[in-house]
């Protein structure tokens, strides 16, 4: 059971979230100017890292709200949480 | 290779069967070869055996990072049927289940195939609908298939629950008699040793970690046992299908997911057939050994981990348990997982690349134990001709930018 904090809400269990798959996918502007193979990257090829992924997660049944998270798909340990918009906090090191 | 058989046996066992020679050699990797396979599971496996025994192929290494058959291969809950919608993924599984049927006498190696049947059930009026749409198009593509109503079903399960009392009633189910199970381990050593009778070198703990390419064609692949040259590569590594493309500078449509399967204590005889439901979402069959074999869905997350979430287990024993409610108070003896590619349209790509000499054959998801042999042959074909086979053609890498998808979500979606 992965833990998930929800930057609305705090931490709760998996089962209250639901998947949105890899973040900072953006719509491109003018869908028109595309070609096939801009069009299908969009829409159907994906990064699917082995480490750490960008993605998305939906807190709904709780808050009912998006939200991005870095985690590890090997591992499955989350490095942070962040809002939609914002992009995820570096490492300080 | 000796010949296995009740001579053979005899033979051994004037020797306590201490001197059964070795199923497939481990041969140390040579410079170069014709053609690298990488990828020891079923599909790889099958696919050096076709390319050896229907091409002519010789000098083909299969290279597997950990040893062959300990992926997806010996993960999964050893569910065979053919009974797919479209004309393009009936085909191919319907080949598949050909090669099945003659398969144990094919390799001289017992798979243990057994055609006990396949049970899909339904438990809305829709779904009855889409039984009855994909079993007249199964019969007409030459997939046999019958629509069973739920007294008739009753009476052929005893133990599952057909009583219109339950949440979600069952109305009935299609039925593919040829569909079953196989011992999955025996394909993979069945097959390798098939393929290293003709010559075939399977190298195991070698992994690829890179992929070597000039002028747009590949040249040969760097490996944990040192760089080995061959002008045609093969991919087939299911779940990590996207890690070996990115060492080819591609993207593919997939995302690996884990996926969750389960066996039971052993128990008396109680199931003699395969049920699947797509609406409750769970799969079960019992297996020689007396255990039951249950399987559902994805865990919903990326990730290549080869375990999933406990709240994947629950949904998969309230399926069961809505089946069958006489399994309560079974205890689960074993829980593990196999991390799947899924693709966007639920069928696999069996595929030349960009990328001259460089071959992929992922993206077969939940549903990819059936399609062994048919795999390895379709792939056969395309790595040793440089060409598809017209059964694999429509599964091309370039659907996703036609758009000419194979939807098979319906009847591939969910369960294997």
């Amino acid at each position: 059971m992965l833990l998930i904090e929800c930057p609305y809400c705090g931490t709760r269990d998996e089962s209250e979230f639901t998947y949105g798959g890899e973040a900072h996918i953006v719509r491109p502007l003018d869908p028109d100017a595309l070609n096939d193979v801009e069009w299908a990257d969009y829409l159907f090829f994906r990064k699917n890292s082995k480490g750490i992924l960008q993605e998305q997660w939906n807190h709904s049944a709780g808050c009912r709200r998006w939200f991005c998270a870095e985690r590890d798909t090997v591992t499955y340990k989350f490095k942070s949480f962040y809002k939609v918009g914002e992009r995820p906090v570096e490492d300080e090191a | 290779m000796s010949k296995y058989s009740i001579f053979s046996l005899a033979r051994n066992a004037m020797s306590h069967h201490d001197n059964w020679e070795r199923a497939w050699r481990s041969p140390t990797p040579q410079k170069s070869y014709d053609a690298i396979i990488v990828g020891g599971g079923g599909h790889g496996l099958a696919t050096a055996y076709y390319m050896a025994k229907e091409h002519g192929m010789r000098n083909i290494a299969v290279l597997e990072k950990g040893w062959i058959g300990g992926g997806n291969t010996g993960r999964n809950t050893t569910i065979v049927r053919s009974n797919y919608l479209w004309d393009e993924a009936a085909f191919l599984y319907e080949k598949s289940m050909k090669l099945w049927e003659g398969l144990s006498q094919d390799l001289n190696y017992n798979v243990m195939f057994s055609q006990r049947g396949v049970y899909n059930l339904g438990h809305t009026l829709q779904d009855m609908r889409d039984i009855q749409r994909r079993v007249n198009a199964n019969r007409l593509n030459g997939v046999d298939g019958e629509v069973v109503d739920a007294k008739e079903l009753a009476k052929r399960i005893p133990y599952l629950n057909c009583s219109p009392d339950s949440r979600y009633p069952i109305l009935g189910a299609s039925f593919q008699a040829r569909g079953g199970t196989a011992r999955h381990d025996a394909v993979a050593w069945g097959f390798a040793r098939g393929a290293d009778s003709y010559g075939v070198d399977i190298i195991q703990n070698c992994e690829v970690t890179g992929i070597r390419r000039e002028d747009g064609a590949v040249l040969g692949v760097e490996t944990s046992q040192g760089y080995i040259e061959s002008k045609k590569v093969g991919v087939v590594t299911a779940g990590s299908s996207s890690v070996l493309a990115s060492m080819a500078g591609l993207r593919l449509p997939l995302e690996s997911h884990p996926l969750q399967a389960f066996v039971s204590e052993p128990i008396k005889p109680v199931l003699d057939t395969v049920v699947m439901s797509n609406a409750v979402h769970g799969y079960i069959s019992q297996s020689d050994k007396g255990d039951l074999v249950i399987g559902a869905g994805i865990d919903s997350y990326n990730g290549y981990g080869q375990r999933g979430s406990f709240t994947t287990i629950e949904h998969t024993m309230t399926a069961i348990m809505e089946l069958f409610p006489v399994f309560s108070r079974v205890r689960m003896n074993r829980q593990w997982g196999g991390i799947v590619d899924t693709c966007p349209d639920a069928c696999p790509i069996i595929s030349k690349t960009p990328i001259k000499g460089l071959y992929f054959n992922c993206g077969w998801g939940t549903g990819g134990f059936k399609a062994t042999p048919g795999s390895g042959w379709v792939f056969a074909h395309t790595v040793a001709n440089d060409e598809p086979h017209e059964l694999n053609a429509a599964f091309a890498l370039d659907r996703f930018i036609s758009g000419a998808l194979i939807d098979e979500h319906g009847a591939a979606g969910v369960a294997h």
